[in-house]
This record gives C-alpha cells, structure tokens and sequence, in this order.
C-alpha cells in the first residue's frame, strides 16, 4: 500500500483551469472598471467645478469684469481665436527656443562637471549662486541689451529653465553603481564605450525627469520675459487685457497658457517613452512623476 | 621562476600581497601579506569574516585594483590593468535594466568583438545550459533573483575565459536556488575545464565546490590556513553527510572559533 494516495477528484470541486478562467474574468472587469474611473473621476470633477462657477456667478451676479463666467470666457476665446492664436504661437517659438537652448548647453555643461572635477569645483558654486537671484529681476537688463524682440525672452526661458537639466544630468551620470564600471573595466570597455553604452543609457530616468521640470520653467520664463518688455505673445497679451480690463480675454490668456504648459510637458514624456523602455521609466517612478 | 610553489607554473600567482586604504576615520589595513598559487583550473575559495578583505582581493586579482604592496601575476606576466580575460561575478547581478538576458550576455560579446552570429548562437546555448532557454528576450526585471544571477553568470562564460572571479555570487539568493547554482556551476566548470576564485562567507558552500580553500583572519585579512580538499568529484548533494566533509567542514569551523569570529556561549 503506497503512502501518498492521490487525493481523487470531486466532482463538487471544480478543476484548476476553470478557477484560474474564473479569476482572470474577475481581475480583467476589475481592471475595465479602474480605467474607466481614472478617466471619469477627474473629468466629472472638473465639470461639476464649472458648473458651480457658472451657476455662482448668474445665481450673485458678479460682474464680469471680476469674475466672468466659464461660458463667457469661452465666448471670449471664440471671438478672439486669431489674436490667441497669434499670441500663442509666439509664445510657442519662445518656449520651445528657451527650451532647446537649455538642452544645448545645459547637457554638455553637465557633461564637462561630470568628466572634468576641477571645473565642477569652479563652476558649481557659481551656478548655484545663480540660481538664488531672482531671474526676474534680470529682465529689465535683458531689454537694455537686446531690446523688444524674441532674444531677451528666449534667454530669460533659457536662464530659469536650464538648472535642472544641468543638475539632473550631472547627478544622473554620477549616480551609477560603481559595479557597472567594474563589470565595464573587466570586460574591456574603453572609456568612449563605457559612456554610451553603460553610463549615458543608465542616466537617461534621471535627464529626462530634469527635461520635464525644464519644460514646465521655460513657459514660466516666456511669460515672464512677455511681462517686462514685450510686444506680442500671449503674455503681452494678459497685460493688455488687464490694462483694459477686459478680465475674460485675461482667462481666455490663461487657458492658452496652460493649454500651451501641458502640451509642451506631454511633448517630452512622449520623447521619453519613445527613447527608454517603460519598464525604467516606472523603476524611476517618483523622481520624475507623470501626468 | 621566483616562486617556491610546488607547481610547476601557477597560473594567478599573489606574493606577499597587502592593501592599505585611507578612510573617514584613518588608514584601514585591508589586507596583509598574501600570497597564494593556483593551477589554472583549480577551484580555489577564499572564506573568512565580514570585512576581512575578500572583496578587496578580488578587486586585485582581477587587476581593478592596484595593491598597495606585493606582486600579482598571471602566467608570469604582472598585472598592471584590468584582466579582460576572466568573466567576473559579483554579489549582485549588475544587468543593464534597458537590455534582455540575451542582450546583457552580449554586452561581453560586444567588448571583446566577438563575431555577432556565432556569439549569439553561444549565449542562447549558455543560457539553455542553466534553464533560461524561454527567457532569452525577458528584461531583468522580469526574472528572479536566482535568474538574473545565472544571466550575470552566462555573461562572465560566452568568451570562454580561462578563470571566473565570483565575489559571494550566491549570497543573496534563497537556499534551495543556491543549491541549485552551485551544482550547475561545479558542471559548467568542470565540462569547460575552467578555474575559479571564490569569495564566500559559507563553509559548506566552499567545502563542497573547492579544490583548496582559504581561511582568512579578521582584519587585517591574513591567511589563516590554507585546507585542501580531496573530496571526488563530481560532488553530489549526499556527499554533504559523509564524514570527511563534516570533518572538513568543521575544521573551519574550529578555526573561526579559535580566532573569535565565531562565539559559542
């Protein structure tokens, strides 16, 4: 008689295929179910929160000029779609020039603290020291120097947005277990090979998470830059509305702002997906963040 | 040649080796006065404490470190750079997270420049010879611990080195997974005809895989005793009961005992 008898099948129990069909049913309803909430929730609360807004302003009256109401601010952006979209376009041009400038010299400027210590020692304190003045008091220097036209603003998006790409970038590259380079070393890796192939690819989470801070910095300096001495762009815009009064073409200013703001931020985390595996973009999860 | 060793050649041969390191709190004595001679296919391992310096000698032995004192050589020649010969292990697996097990074992194809299709028909066998024949194409992240370890290892084999340097390679990993790798690593060297230096703080492991092992003291690491072992091989799982490996086993033991690594109240 052996010892271990095979426990012999129910018929009241069902079989281990069914359970596991039983339970990837459940878990993939689970999952409809949770991707549908995570679209509809914000959504829902959005709407309500325009509602609110809409009813608040008919229900007390307030005048437009202080609050108008999301209906009105959309008829404003309707009636003035050719001055926005002319406003945002420059706007764009200043963004997205600030924002390449920074990449231009803030990843080789990164490259040469990392590669060469003596000129960390000497150009980090300064670099950091900028970043405590206040850029926007620099402004005003900036239209001395190069006047109205778009320079001054894509160097004041340049000014405040190519610190992080510099520091993330840096520390990126820094940030390597030393195992990697001693696996490199061993194996025979030149220096050039060891950089592209092993350091620059481990870095990559950490860059693009300082690409997406930088995108976020350049629109902040577009507008900033618009503000002190501009002539178009839909920040010179805001400050003509406001000088008028005219509170719903302010609003509509801001939506295309922010428009403008996420588009630019989906624009680099798209780059980013297109350039790692996602797979390390979640092992990063928390430095960088994603919308 | 300048060695009293009783072989005729030693393969990696270490005289009066010792490392000093400036540290926060002064100088740290890392190691003092080693030497040691192997044969090119012997299966040597170092055991001692935590802190006695076997990492730091493997780092000399593979030529990333440069010792403070004494003379490394391999075949005769002094090591002056790293030995790109060798496959290295390490404790951790060191994968590159952007790459599959296939690709992370081509990494040391493509540092040595090996022929891209014969290389890549290498690894898919190397892998097959450890279980991994449907992970070829999985990122690390996707593979145990006990997985990603044996993907470190292929890397270390696929241009057929003449010696693995394996640093406490399975420390990490659960019991019966390193159980597992250590008989799959005394097959894969014993069939390659390949030498190893291996660093671990397990005795049993030591005793059950080497030819030799060496005990080191605390630091300063010095060679306590230098233990041959003639088990046969192959070893199997049921030569762990017999008495010589206890014998064996415990003859470490007794001298980490003597040495107060080791208390018994």
């Amino acid at each position: 008689m052996s010892e271990t008898e095979p426990i012999a099948p129910t018929s009241a129990a069902p079989r281990i295929e069914e359970v596991e069909a039983s339970v990837a049913r459940s878990r993939a309803a689970r999952a409809a179910r949770a991707r549908l909430a995570a679209v509809l929730a914000p959504v829902a609360v959005v709407v309500a929160l325009l509602a609110l807004w809409e009813a608040g302003t008919r229900l007390f009256a307030v005048p437009a000029f202080l609050l108008p109401a999301p209906s009105a601010i959309v008829l404003a952006m309707a009636n003035n779609a050719a001055l926005l979209a002319a406003g945002a376009w420059v706007t764009t041009l200043e963004i997205l020039l600030g924002f390449l400038l920074s990449i231009a010299v803030g990843i080789p400027l990164a490259l040469m603290i990392f590669l060469w210590p003596p000129f960390a020692r000497a150009v980090l304190p300064l670099l950091i020291s900028s970043q405590a003045m206040p850029k926007v008091a620099i402004a005003p220097l900036f239209l001395v120097w190069f006047g109205f036209g778009l320079v001054p603003k894509v160097l004041i998006a340049f000014l405040i947005a190519f610190f992080p790409v510099v520091i993330n970038t840096a520390v990126g590259l820094a940030a390597i277990e030393p195992e990697k380079i001693h696996l490199a070393r061993s194996m025979g890796f030149g220096a050039v090979d060891t950089f592209f192939k092993i350091r620059l690819p481990d870095a990559l989470p950490a860059i693009f998470a300082g690409l997406k801070i930088s995108i976020t910095l350049a629109v902040v300096g577009a507008v900033v830059g618009e503000f002190v001495g501009g002539d178009a762009g839909l920040g010179y815009l805001l400050m003509v509305a406001n000088g008028q009064m005219d509170t719903q073409l302010l609003f509509a200013g801001i939506v295309c702002l922010t428009i403008l703001g996420v588009v630019f931020y989906l624009l680099v985390e798209l780059a980013e997906r297109l350039v790692i595996p996602r797979h390390i973009i979640n092992r990063d999860r928390g430095t960088g963040g994603s919308l | 040649m300048t060695s009293p060793s009783p072989d005729p050649a030693p393969y990696l041969d270490l005289q009066s080796v010792a490392k000093v390191y400036a540290s926060r709190d002064g100088m740290v004595r890392a190691l003092d006065q080693i030497s040691l001679a192997g044969r090119r296919d012997a299966f040597i391992s170092i055991v001692g404490p935590s802190g006695c310096g076997k990492s730091t000698l493997m780092m000399i032995a593979a030529g990333l470190m440069a010792p403070s004192s004494g003379r490394v050589a391999v075949d005769g020649k002094a090591v002056t750079a790293p030995r790109t010969e060798i496959g290295i292990v390490f404790q951790s697996p060191v994968l590159l997270e952007w790459r599959t097990a296939l690709g992370n074992v081509m990494l040391q194809a493509e540092a040595k420049r090996l022929a891209r299709g014969a290389a890549e028909r290498r690894a898919r066998d190397l892998l097959a010879a450890v279980g991994l024949e449907d992970f070829e194409d999985k990122y690390p992240h996707e593979l145990s611990g006990g997985m990603r370890q044996r993907v470190s290892i292929c890397r270390a084999l696929i241009h057929d080195p003449p010696q693995l340097l394996m640093d406490e390679p399975f420390g990490a990993l659960d019991a019966l997974t390193r159980d597992q790798l250590v008989l799959d690593l005394q097959r894969i060297c014993h069939e390659r005809r390949i030498g190893v230096l291996f660093i671990t703080h397990s005795v049993a492991e030591a005793v059950f895989l080497s030819d030799q092992v060496i005990v080191m003291t605390p630091r300063p690491g010095r060679i306590d005793r230098t233990i041959d072992i003639d088990l046969p091989r192959p070893r199997t799982i049921a030569m762990r009961e017999t008495p010589e490996f206890a014998r064996l086993n415990r003859e470490i033991l007794d001298l980490f005992l003597a040495r107060g690594v080791l208390r018994e109240h």
